[in-house]
């Protein structure tokens, strides 16, 4: 339900969307995601496995819960659609509904379809697997459905190039843009988000005394003026590669409820930067205890994002529970907006947090242990020293601290960093080349230390361009410090779930290393643990100390498992946008195209040209009568053919003789001008290469003909040879396929005088 | 990944297109009369045409500005970090070599 006098959505333009056919109303602003959570709607989606109902968990590209259906276009995160009129979107992984599933049944055969049951299970027989089991365990598990048909939306692709790429618009990500761009440098800033600020639209943080999404307000109004500063909303970097290209892919059209023609729903930017900030925050990680899966059971941060950006509250009465201080904002903000606070629950024995009064219960030393309800959660159990009872609530918020996003700087193979003060990995130094981490990205968690090194790093930036720095003052934020002791998972009776969206739980890693599965790829292979959409951004984390655990080594010798590129799933039609149809490759017509079309003769392709292959007359009903009658022609009479297609390459110099020599088998040199011989070109090894005919012009010229799928591959072999075998050779040549057309005229009636009308033909 | 080609400058891969080691610059000398004994074969033109090291490292293969300049170049790299320690142009190396 929504908060009075909280969030940045615009009240005054209401917006109507359904959800599994029923009707809502939400704001200009608010996404998917949080206009079900103001309507109330808390049952999103079903799991991937066992069809267990599920809400939300986050408030971004994360999310492994409410994954949806809309505009065709399956497994889209409710947390990134952007509400617009008449937005229908369905759940996804249900029959005949969201709330009564019948696969739900397969929960209840829990016990049996552990890790590893379709590898012990499927076995036998063999044959079985690909007609019978595979069809069935896919049609009962998964994600959405796509469409038959093809998809017919509009994709882009385009290229940019820049001094600096800032990947992220928080505060480290602004800092760094605003030094970089007031310097006049090339700067580009892209973040996933619609509106740039990062969790600084999200908090109740103040920067030099101002609101935090008002100074990031300010400082975006600041960038938007500069010409050399190009904001890209909607657009997830999402792989890094070699040479400082990286890859982007834009939402340009899924917000817009009626996208004209020219709009594309997608574009996947190529981005060639010469250095690159990454400022991709950090993502909030959950603590595993029993039936922690339920709706209603949310990242504390997005409890706090839907209430201060979106103004909406998570649940009537929020339990908020953590192993850090970062979990406190959450029941302040919820607090100081009138939201009831059930109980702050802190899992450490004395937190510094505790002291001083609040305006909410506050239970230190505590643990949630299990939680009830069906559909939504209706109370937690919790347990402290002086034992279990249970604590009523319809939401919790949990904090098991936070992850780095730091998968960029891991896309050329090296591995992140651990650091015990954090609990988390960082990006290691240098990892990509022309690469700076920043803020909490790199395990900064302070927004004042971020604001820092987001200047910082760009100031490193300007002087590695060759570009003088700037003087900025540094602004102050005022949020404190962050304290942390690590908790990953909270024993109790029933299932713990890591991967809400591969449907893993904490009993399944173990029994993966009891089963000698004990490398985290391997784990991760015969768990599916981080396999979904969400590529294990929320879980791997927390299976990786589960494992750890279960294996008697560390977090840092059990490593993680490989970060490849996308960091957020990529549509082919976007990577291959403009490939479609007569997009797939270019097309070469030779000179008589178009009377060759216009007499009806069918085209069939070589290579790219289109070529006839026949041409009927009236009263030919088999390709073969027509066939007949040409070969006849040229048999008895004359036939002509265009043979434009055919490679021509015009050779010139006073070695051009000795050099033709040298790339074909025979001699050239003897060749009188005015004549024309055929010729034979070997590989160097040995092979043949190609053949045709070469006519010499002049003493010094020659013009050649390949065979029309090798003309390419010919040009390539006399430069190699003329490049790296004989550079002492005087001669040049270039490609003239396309400034000659060719016809060959042949038969037993063919005399100088009759090729006449052909050369005088106007082409 | 990026080619700097001596020429036009930095570009994207995909104008190059790629041949392999850089053996193919030193294509053995024919000796006619060796040659008319061993039916032209010699233990070099092997090596030449089938040998090829394959290492986790230091590497020079050529590349073929296609979609440019048509300069045939000699690229330095790393084969496990993809990093690019020269360009050079084949016709300097030849050059230089056959004068």
């Amino acid at each position: 339900m929504r908060v009075v006098n909280k969030g940045q959505i615009d009240r005054s333009r209401p917006i109507g969307f359904s959800f599994d056919g029923r009707n809502h109303v939400g704001f200009a602003g608010d996404t998917l995601a949080s206009a079900l959570l103001a309507n109330g709607q808390r049952l999103v989606g079903r799991s991937f496995k066992y069809h267990r109902p599920r809400g939300l968990w986050s408030a971004g590209s994360e999310e492994p819960n409410a994954l949806v259906t809309a505009r065709q276009i399956p497994n889209q995160r409710a947390t990134m659609l952007e509400l617009y009129d008449g937005l229908a979107a369905e759940s996804q992984n249900r029959w005949p509904s969201l709330r009564w599933d019948v696969l739900s049944i397969n929960d209840a055969f829990a016990p049996f379809l552990g890790a590893g049951f379709y590898y012990k299970t499927f076995m036998w027989p063999r044959a079985f697997w690909e007609g019978l089991y595979e069809p069935l365990i896919r049609r009962a598990a998964g994600l959405g459905k796509l469409p038959r048909s093809h998809d017919t939306g509009r994709y882009e692709k385009a290229y940019a190039f820049c001094d600096l790429l800032v990947v992220g618009a928080g505060p480290a990500g602004l800092m760094a843009a605003l030094v970089a761009g007031r310097a006049g440098a090339n700067v580009i800033v892209a973040d996933e988000d619609a509106r740039m600020g990062g969790r600084l639209n999200a908090e109740t943080i103040q920067i030099d005394g101002q609101p935090g999404d008002q100074w990031a307000a300010g400082i975006l109004a600041e960038l938007a003026s500069l010409p050399n500063v190009r904001l890209m909303p909607r657009t997830t970097v999402t792989g890094a590669y070699d040479g400082g290209t990286y890859g982007a892919l834009e939402r340009v059209g899924h917000h817009v409820a009626a996208p004209g023609a020219d709009l594309p729903l997608e574009c996947f930017w190529r981005i060639v930067a010469r250095r690159c900030i990454l400022a991709a925050g950090a993502i909030e990680r959950g603590i595993a205890f029993a039936n922690n899966d339920r709706p209603g059971i949310m990242a504390a941060s997005a409890v706090r994002a839907y209430l201060n950006r979106w103004g909406v509250a998570a649940g009537r009465s929020v339990a908020v529970w953590g192993n850090n201080d970062d979990a406190w904002r959450t029941a302040q903000d919820l607090a100081a907006a009138g939201v009831r606070v059930a109980a702050m629950l802190d899992s450490r024995a004395d937190p510094a947090r505790a002291k001083g009064p609040h305006d909410f219960p506050v239970f230190t030393g505590t643990q949630v242990v299990g939680s009830r309800g069906r559909h939504g959660l209706e109370g937690l159990q919790i347990r402290d020293p002086k034992g279990t009872r249970m604590l009523a609530c319809d939401c919790l918020a949990v904090s098991g601290g936070w992850n780095p996003t730091l998968h960029l700087s891991c896309h050329m193979n090296d591995r992140p960093v651990w650091r015990e003060d954090i609990a988390g990995f960082v990006p290691k130094p240098g990892a990509v080349p022309g690469m700076s981490v920043v803020g909490a990205a790199n395990g900064t968690m302070d927004t004042t230390a971020c604001l820092a090194e987001g200047a910082r790093a760009a100031q490193d930036c300007l002087k590695d361009l060759g570009m003088a720095g700037v003087d900025v003052d540094l602004p102050q934020a005022d949020d404190g410090r962050f304290d942390i002791s690590p908790l990953w998972v909270v024993a109790g009776q029933g299932r713990a779930w890591l991967d809400f969206q591969n449907d893993v739980t904490v009993k399944d890693v173990q029994q993966a290393a009891r089963e000698n599965f004990a490398s985290v790829e391997h784990m991760k292979r015969y768990t599916t643990q981080g396999m979904a959409p969400d590529q294990g951004k929320n879980s791997n984390m927390a299976a990786l100390a589960v494992l750890a655990d279960a294996t008697g080594r560390g977090i840092p010798e059990t490593g993680t498992t490989t970060y490849r590129p996308p960091f957020v799933p990529v549509a082919i039609a976007a990577m291959g946008a403009g490939g479609r149809g007569k997009g797939f490759a270019p097309e070469r017509f030779m000179t008589s195209h178009l009377p060759t079309v216009e007499r009806g003769a069918p085209m069939i392709e070589a290579g790219l040209w289109y070529r006839p292959s026949y041409f009927p007359r009236p009263g030919e009903t088999t390709w073969q009568q027509s066939c007949d009658r040409e070969v006849r022609a040229v048999r008895t009479a004359v036939g002509v053919a265009d043979v434009s297609t055919l490679g021509k390459i015009d050779i010139q110099g006073p070695d051009a003789a000795a050099f033709l020599d040298f790339v074909y088998i025979n001699r050239f040199s003897t060749l009188k001008p005015g004549r024309v011989r055929y010729g034979l070109m070997l590989r160097e090894d040995g092979h043949v290469l190609d053949d045709g005919t070469t006519a010499r012009l002049a003493p010094d010229h020659f013009v050649m003909t390949t065979t029309t799928a090798a003309a390419g591959l010919v040009m390539r072999h006399l430069e190699f040879v003329h490049q790296a075998l004989c550079p002492q050779f005087d001669v040049r040549f270039i490609s003239v396929t396309e400034q000659w057309a060719q016809f060959a005229i042949a038969g037993p009636k063919v005399t100088r005088s009759s090729q006449q009308p052909a050369r005088d033909a106007p082409v | 990944m990026r080619l700097s080609c001596p020429l036009c400058g930095p570009r994207d891969r995909r104008e190059f297109y790629y041949y392999g080691s850089d053996d193919y610059l030193n294509r053995p000398h024919s000796d006619p009369q060796a040659d008319a004994s061993s039916g032209g074969w010699s233990d070099a033109w092997e090596d030449y045409l089938h040998l090829r090291d394959n290492p986790a490292g230091r590497l020079r293969d050529l590349w073929y500005h296609e979609g440019g300049c048509g300069a045939w170049l000699a690229v330095t790299r790393d084969t496990s970090t993809h990093q690019v320690f020269d360009v050079a142009l084949v016709v300097d190396l030849k050059g230089k070599a056959g004068s």
